[in-house]
């Protein structure tokens, strides 16, 4: 039985990525660039064939899951959680889409690491970056090949930990490379909304231990059916619960915030783990879970509803923004949002379907917008060596100012509105600080950048849903699924889909058309191949993904049946597939007329703020959630903390409780009564009167010493007659 | 007519004289007188020797009398060269001055 034997593999799509990143951890120091980047993406790409071989198992057997015991792990009473792999359509199909564009994107970073290496000079922080990507494709893939929610729960962690690792991975400085707290804190940020996710989901586990007696999936579904006859508020208390970690990891609506600041990581980190697979775990999750949900309409109904109204939210606030990074930040909300209100409406192959195809194209859009950061990172290498014609003076290159010391982290700013103050107030400096990924400062870069520019307009294409690229088929199949089951989502989608369109047209041609805005951007140079040649996969991925899941054929959804129950194969609908694109069409058309027909020259204001005035400006601070979240919730934290610190801690614990009452009663005890009284009066009158005693007795004693030989004589006498007498009268 | 004067009055003469003896050697600050006083103590002791012996009819007495002699000549030989150094040291022999050991 070949394939059986295959399925034993499956422990070596988390074996082979901590392989290599011990070897990097232990021999790192000693490797070269190249095979530390050559290692890390072996280490994927050798998971991306186990997960090949392991679906080629499953393809060409009946398709059915299969668990793979691998170690025992909790055995307390009548929980019996282990450590099992399970595989099935639906984790292989994870498994490959994780390491699959891992491997493409382990191999961009080496090139797009290497910049980092080029200009800083260190390469220690290289070898850190592979160790936590290799790190993070270790835990996705624990999180997609578990056989219980504990299993699970570990590799979401984890993943949660690399994610933190990773923005915050240029630690002590800020995205335009000036001493700062920023990239800690977005990485901070990332970590403690995902905790709250996270609570949820401990919340949702814990109820499911205690009802269920068992975490694996297998126990737990099969019991569904019965809590929910006998207890049906059960279920829905936990798929609530299980939505609010939905919203942590895959950025949903109210937790979303984090993710705009992890643009601060590396590009390749925004498009493996922000983009394709991180923030991809919580729609795994309610596929997963699909048994849970389908028992309870009124939480499909919710999360469906989460999903539809972060999309159309995070789409208007796509539309106001200037950084090439953040518009696709908040494209992958609304993406996400898709996918999660496809996942919440029963449309478990949609969602999943637009999973891969999004990871297809988005990873692609990421990486491009990478190389176009770098393009314009080296025209204004260029200009600040070879030129004085630019802007500002000649200065070190802008990778970042990396100062030769560390740089005095006290004085930093600690919150997001103090950068923003001090930002804004840059009278100190007389150096322009060039930020390589604002739009405002590209323009024309199709004729410095082509190769970027066709590869980006797949993916903004595929985006927008443009027949026959991969979105396409992906969102459409969600829009005919919502047609049907939600129509309120429905709605919400349709108007998302179009502002999708609208915003991707809008940055297509403010990057690439046009005049350039800045010097640097006349000064642009393609990137090298080792960056290109990803993208290029990724592109050819994004054309024909589409195949996956076409109408009539139904492959993907057949695929999923294996696993999920119920997986209905939905009908190609003509009109909302025209409606749509139809739609598309007049988003891109209207954004050739705001963006396209008269390019933005330099230092211009957004034609569409003149359009829309106050609403653009909502848009572009982001409806104001960030500052509501700090004046409500954080600083509120922080007030509570500060006084915890400084009242209840320092004031009354440390300065009353142990410096007056403990320390101060101590020292007078052993101060006065102590010293003054028992040592020094009693004690002290013990030592000195025994040597009173012994001086007197001596002085006493001394007299018979007198060296008269007459009075030694008389003492021998008087001895002679005591022993005598005593001899004679005993 | 011996036998009519008992022991006890042999032996009391003897204690007499050895008190004496003692008292002569703690009282008397002349080294010479001190040895005179001493010679009286050892031969009170050879009094009561002889008058046990003579009493008993056992001759050991008579002969450890001897030995006492013999001893106290030869102790008195040593006494009196010692006196003869101190005096040639300090030109007076009164023991109160020999109280270098005074403590």
């Amino acid at each position: 039985m070949e394939s059986s034997g295959l399925f034993s593999l499956v422990p070596l799509i988390v074996i082979l990525p901590i392989a290599g990143l011990l070897i990097n951890i232990i021999f790192g120091g000693r490797m070269n660039e190249k095979d530390i980047g050559a290692v890390a993406s072996a280490a994927s790409g050798l998971a991306f064939v186990v997960a090949a071989l392991l679906g080629f198992a499953l393809w060409t057997g009946s398709g059915e899951a299969v668990v793979v015991p691998f170690a025992d792990w909790i055995h307390i009473g009548a929980l019996n959680v282990a450590w099992n792999f399970r595989v099935d359509t639906l984790s292989v199909l994870m498994m490959l889409v994780v390491s699959g564009v891992g491997t493409l994107i382990h191999i961009y970073a080496i090139g797009y690491m290497h910049e980092d290496v080029r200009f800083k000079n260190d390469i220690g922080r290289y070898r850190r970056f592979f160790v936590f990507m290799n790190l993070f494709i270790a835990m996705m893939m624990i999180l997609v090949g578990g056989d219980s929610y504990l299993m699970l729960f570990v590799g979401w962690e984890g993943v949660g930990l690399c994610s933190y690792l990773l923005i915050g991975f240029w630690y002590e400085m800020d995205t335009l490379g000036r001493p700062s707290f920023a990239n800690s804190n977005a990485g901070r940020k990332a970590f403690i909304v995902n905790r709250i996710g996270d609570f949820g989901f401990l919340i949702a586990g814990f109820t499911m231990f205690w009802w269920f007696k068992d975490l694996s999936f297998a126990g737990v579904f099969t019991q569904a059916a019965h809590i929910a006859s006998i207890a049906p508020g059960v279920i829905l208390f936990i798929t609530l619960f299980l939505l609010v970690g939905v919203a942590g990891k895959s950025a949903q609506l109210p937790l979303y915030v984090w993710l705009p600041d992890a643009m601060a990581g590396p590009t390749p980190v925004s498009a493996l783990i922000h983009a394709a697979t991180m923030v991809t775990a919580g729609v795994y999750l309610v596929a997963r879970s699909a048994p849970l949900y389908t028992l309870v309409p009124q939480a499909q109904a919710t999360v469906a509803l989460v999903g539809g109204i972060t999309a159309l939210f995070a789409a208007t606030i796509a539309v106001g923004q200037y950084d090439i990074k953040k518009v696709l930040a908040y494209s992958t909300i609304s993406q996400l949002g898709f996918m999660v209100a496809a996942v919440g409406m029963g449309a478990f192959a949609a969602g999943m379907f637009h999973l891969v195809t999004h990871a297809f194209f988005k990873a692609l859009l990421f990486l491009s917008a990478g190389s176009v950061i770098l393009g314009l990172e080296r025209g204004h290498h260029h200009l600040a060596h070879h030129g004085g014609h630019g802007n500002g003076s000649p200065k070190s290159p802008d990778f970042g100012h990396l100062p030769n010391k560390s740089p005095n982290l006290t004085h930093l700013p600690t919150s997001d509105s103090e950068l923003r103050r001090l930002e804004s107030d840059d009278s100190s400096h007389h150096e322009e600080v060039f930020d390589p990924g604002d739009m405002r400062n590209m323009g024309d870069l199709r004729k410095q950048m082509p190769v970027t520019f066709w590869l980006y307009l797949i993916g903004a294409l595929a985006l927008a849903g443009i027949f026959p690229l991969a979105g396409f088929w992906s969102k459409d199949e969600i829009l005919a699924d919502a047609f049907q089951k939600f129509p309120t989502v429905y709605w919400l989608l349709t108007v998302a889909a179009f502002l999708t369109a609208f915003y991707m047209g809008r940055q297509v041609w403010m990057v690439f058309f046009g005049k350039p805005r800045h010097a640097a951007a006349a000064h642009a140079e393609e990137s090298p191949k080792v960056i290109t040649i990803p993208l290029m996969v990724l592109a050819a991925l994004a054309i024909l993904g589409g195949s996956l899941n076409l109408p009539g054929v139904h492959s993907l959804t057949l695929w999923l049946e294996h696993t999920i129950a119920g997986v209905e194969a939905g009908e190609f609908n003509f009109l909302v597939a025209g409606l749509s694109t139809a739609l598309a069409l007049t988003a891109i058309a209207l954004s050739w007329v705001l963006y396209g027909r008269k390019p933005l020259a330099e230092g211009q204001i957004d034609p569409l703020k003149r359009l829309l005035g106050p609403v653009f400006t909502v848009f572009e601070r982001k409806y104001w959630v960030d500052e509501v979240y700090w004046a409500v919730f954080v600083n509120r934290y922080v007030d509570i903390s500060h006084f915890l610190a400084d009242v209840i801690d320092g004031r009354f614990w440390h300065d009353f409780v142990h410096e007056k009452v403990i320390a101060g009663t101590y020292n007078w005890l052993s101060r006065t009564v102590l010293d003054l009284h028992v040592d020094q009066q009693f004690i002290d009158a013990i030592a000195n009167g025994l040597g009173e005693l012994t001086k007197r007795i001596s002085s006493g004693l001394r007299r018979l010493q007198n060296g008269f030989v007459r009075s030694y004589a008389l003492a021998v006498l008087f001895g002679v007659v005591i022993i005598v007498g005593y001899l004679l009268l005993k | 007519m011996a036998q009519t004067i008992p022991l006890s009055w042999y032996l009391a003469i003897s204690a007499v004289l050895f008190a004496m003896g003692a008292l002569g050697v703690l009282i008397r600050r002349n080294p010479l007188i001190i040895f005179m006083s001493v010679e009286l103590m050892l031969n009170a002791a050879n009094l009561a020797f002889v008058a046990f012996a003579r009493f008993f009819g056992v001759l050991t007495g008579q002969i450890f009398v001897f030995f006492v002699m013999t001893v106290s000549a030869a102790e008195v030989a040593v006494g009196l060269a010692l006196i003869v150094i101190i005096f040639r040291n300090k030109h007076s022999i009164d023991v109160d001055l020999m109280n270098s050991l005074k403590g």
